[in-house]
């Protein structure tokens, strides 16, 4: 069971990884998987999370092989 | 309908007729709106030397695509184009062309404006200017 996780712009850096495998997931949602790699208890209200390229939520259940991603808000345009 | 993004510099004025001859017969629609982004060299008051715009691939494609289609049934227009820039960017040149085409003016302007105000919210791309006092990432965008 693994899940993929990727950071974006200003939490990659200060996290220092772009990307890392939870090789060990038994199931959870978004929230557990931003404590597993961030150590931090909370989501912090403006950071964003998509899993499998859709926006999502801290409830969102994360499954074997999902891709989570979590960035700031967007600045396009 | 069309998303592409684009990691060298692009003229929107020659990318917009190209699209058009390509997508319609002649007389098929009555209304163009365009919207070109360009980049300044100042924000906040300092100067801007560069820029560097991130995007999550796969995501950010999804995600306009889903703006545009969105805007296309609720205004139901004829065509629409986005193309943004990616990576580095220097001032002067576009980061965004924004163009619609419906029967009617209303549509089009509707539309176009729509289209611009989502990819600012929900497109995952993220800036990172050069200043001369060092570099930052651009943590909102200015109102609409």
């Amino acid at each position: 069971m693994a899940v993929t996780v990727r950071l974006f712009a200003h939490l990659r850096e200060r996290h220092g990884f772009g990307e890392t495998t939870l090789e060990d997931w038994a199931g959870g949602s978004v929230l557990d998987v931003w404590q597993r790699v961030t150590g931090e208890e909370a989501l912090p209200a403006h950071v964003l999370a998509a899993v499998n390229l859709d926006y999502a939520q801290g409830e969102t259940e994360v499954a074997d092989g999902d891709e989570v991603a979590f960035f700031p808000p967007v600045t396009g345009g | 309908m069309s998303v592409e993004l684009r990691s060298e510099p692009f003229d929107p004025w020659r990318e917009l007729p190209a699209w058009q001859a390509r997508a319609f017969a002649p007389g098929s629609h009555g209304a163009t709106a365009a919207f070109v982004g360009t980049m300044r060299d100042f924000n906040d008051d300092d100067a801007v030397s560069s820029m560097f715009l991130e995007h999550y691939p796969g995501m950010t494609e999804r995600a306009l695509e889903a703006i545009v289609d969105e805007q296309v049934a609720a205004e139901d227009l004829l065509g629409a184009l986005v193309i943004h820039r990616v990576g580095t960017i220097t001032p002067g040149e576009p980061i965004v062309l924004v163009a619609v085409w419906s029967a009617h003016r209303r549509e089009a302007f509707a539309a176009c404006r729509a289209i611009m105000e989502a990819l600012k919210s929900k497109a995952p791309f993220w800036k990172r200017e050069e200043r001369a006092s060092g570099s930052r990432w651009v943590e909102r965008n200015t109102p609409g």
